[in-house]
């Protein structure tokens, strides 16, 4: 390893904001992505149990 | 060969076949990408070089080149399996294009802004619109317009149809992106990796960025099997098998 | 009736929309096919007499030269071929240095010389340790001379 401090591995040679800046974006971008298609999933599994209550509770009217 | 006729492997291009399929798979790929993610990334920080040129602000290149080179790559599968949709008429086939678009279009933001991140301290410019540049932007256009049309048109399957058929015609612009720098002079320099010459760049920097891109490429195939899995509850709603798949959950 | 018309409106400022970003990037695409002019096609009369554009090829060596004022340069763009004299007031990039790429904006001058007004600096796609760098540089010199010193 080549860094002699933790400083110096945070300062990245004086490009310190361009270098933590494209990880952070692209940590930040994958997180979004992730945590927005479990939202998407839960959602849908919702509005299908919602549906099924909606379609139990019409066969109980009818009857 | 015994073997491949004992399964009857078109049995998953059927979405009631694929749904528990996909399920199965998508932990391996989430964590294959960890996996990778966690090796790359120690190799780009703690074992690869400084640059002689550059720095240490050639280690945008980690993430900046995997993210170009998905934005590309998952175009061109999207556009196939948007070819596939077309020609075979199998709604698993659109909703696989659409479940990479979103992907496809994160990275080449990615690609964008990293790139722009990069430019400035190296080139002296955030932005030029030399054909590299361009060509790229014009790509993160296409995958907007795929998933806007796609939105945008109520019947599912015309929907499907118009927004294949921009995949496909917009893919022309893949290897216009990848040779711009050969076919004009641009201000982005040439590719360090290429089929027919030896990598311009030192063996740990190679490792460090091949395995990011391992981890994007995992990354990308649990991300997208996991949307596929909600457009296939979301559009096949009302079939009975998805009804059956409630009933069994709640 | 009118969900309908508001979702076709939807739909034909969304094209307008994508019509107009297209022209405006394929526009930019167009005129800037040619990134950059070499020196050859410059000495050639290629490039714009007039005009504003860009100029592109290898800072020569031993040719910056800075004046008291410490803000205006001086340097020769080449592309071993022709060489054009650049001059350029302002801050220049990190990577801009001699027998490296750099990529000029700005016109001609009455005398021939390029009046730049941004410049950028071009790097190649070699990416290795600044020991690796050195040691090829070093082979690269011995092997030259050994060349030269049979003659």
């Amino acid at each position: 390893m080549h860094w002699n401090s933790l400083g110096e591995f945070f300062a990245m040679g004086g490009y310190a904001f361009y270098v933590w800046t494209s990880f952070g974006l692209t940590a930040v971008l994958v997180a979004w992505e992730v945590l927005g298609l479990r939202a998407r999933r839960n959602q849908a599994w919702r509005d299908l149990q919602q549906a099924r209550l909606m379609d139990q509770t019409d066969l109980g009217e009818a009857r | 060969m015994k073997i491949m006729t004992g399964i009857n492997w078109f049995k998953y291009s059927s979405p009631p076949a694929f749904y528990p399929l996909a399920g199965l798979l998508i932990p391996w790929f989430y964590t294959l990408a960890t996996v990778f993610a966690a090796v790359g990334l120690y190799i780009s920080f703690a074992v690869a070089p400084t640059d002689f040129q550059q720095g240490e602000a050639y280690r945008i290149i980690f993430v900046h080149v995997p993210a170009a080179w998905m934005s590309m790559f998952l175009y061109l599968v999207m556009a196939t399996w948007a070819g596939f949709g077309l020609a075979l008429n199998a709604r698993l086939s659109h909703m696989m294009s659409q479940a990479l678009a979103p992907t496809g279009a994160m990275f080449t933001l990615l690609a964008l802004v990293t790139g722009s991140l990069w430019g400035r301290p190296m080139w002296g410019a955030w932005w030029v619109w030399d054909a590299r540049l361009t060509s790229e932007l014009i790509l993160l256009f296409l995958y907007i317009g795929f998933i806007a049309l796609q939105a945008s048109i109520d019947d599912p399957r015309r929907a499907d149809r118009a927004s294949s058929l921009l995949a496909l015609v917009g893919a022309v612009n893949v290897p216009i992106i990848y040779f711009s720098v050969k076919w004009w002079n641009t201000l982005h320099q040439g590719a360090s990796i290429s089929m027919t010459s030896a990598p311009k760049m030192a063996i740990t920097m190679l490792t460090g960025m091949l395995m990011l891109a391992l981890a994007f490429w995992m990354y990308s195939i649990a991300v997208a099997l996991v949307r596929v899995r909600c457009i296939i509850l979301e559009r096949e709603r009302r079939a009975d098998w998805v009804r059956q798949l409630v009933e069994v959950k709640f | 009736m009118k969900a309908r018309h508001k979702r076709l409106a939807l739909i034909i400022s969304g094209v307008a929309l994508v019509a107009l970003a297209a022209t405006l990037i394929l526009n930019a695409f167009r005129s800037n096919m040619v990134f950059f002019f070499t020196p050859t096609q410059v000495t050639k009369g290629e490039a714009p007499k007039s005009g504003s554009f860009r100029i592109g090829g290898l800072v020569e060596s031993g040719s910056l030269q800075r004046d008291s004022d410490g803000l205006t340069v001086h340097f020769v763009v080449t592309d071993t071929v022709q060489r054009t004299k650049v001059t350029y007031q302002g801050i220049l990039p990190d990577l801009f240095k001699e027998g490296k790429g750099v990529v000029a904006q700005g016109k001609l001058g009455p005398d021939g010389a390029f009046i730049a007004s941004d410049v950028l600096a071009k790097h190649d796609e070699n990416y290795m340790p600044p020991e690796a760098a050195a040691a090829l540089k070093q082979a690269k010199e011995n092997s030259t001379k050994t060349l030269i010193v049979p003659k």
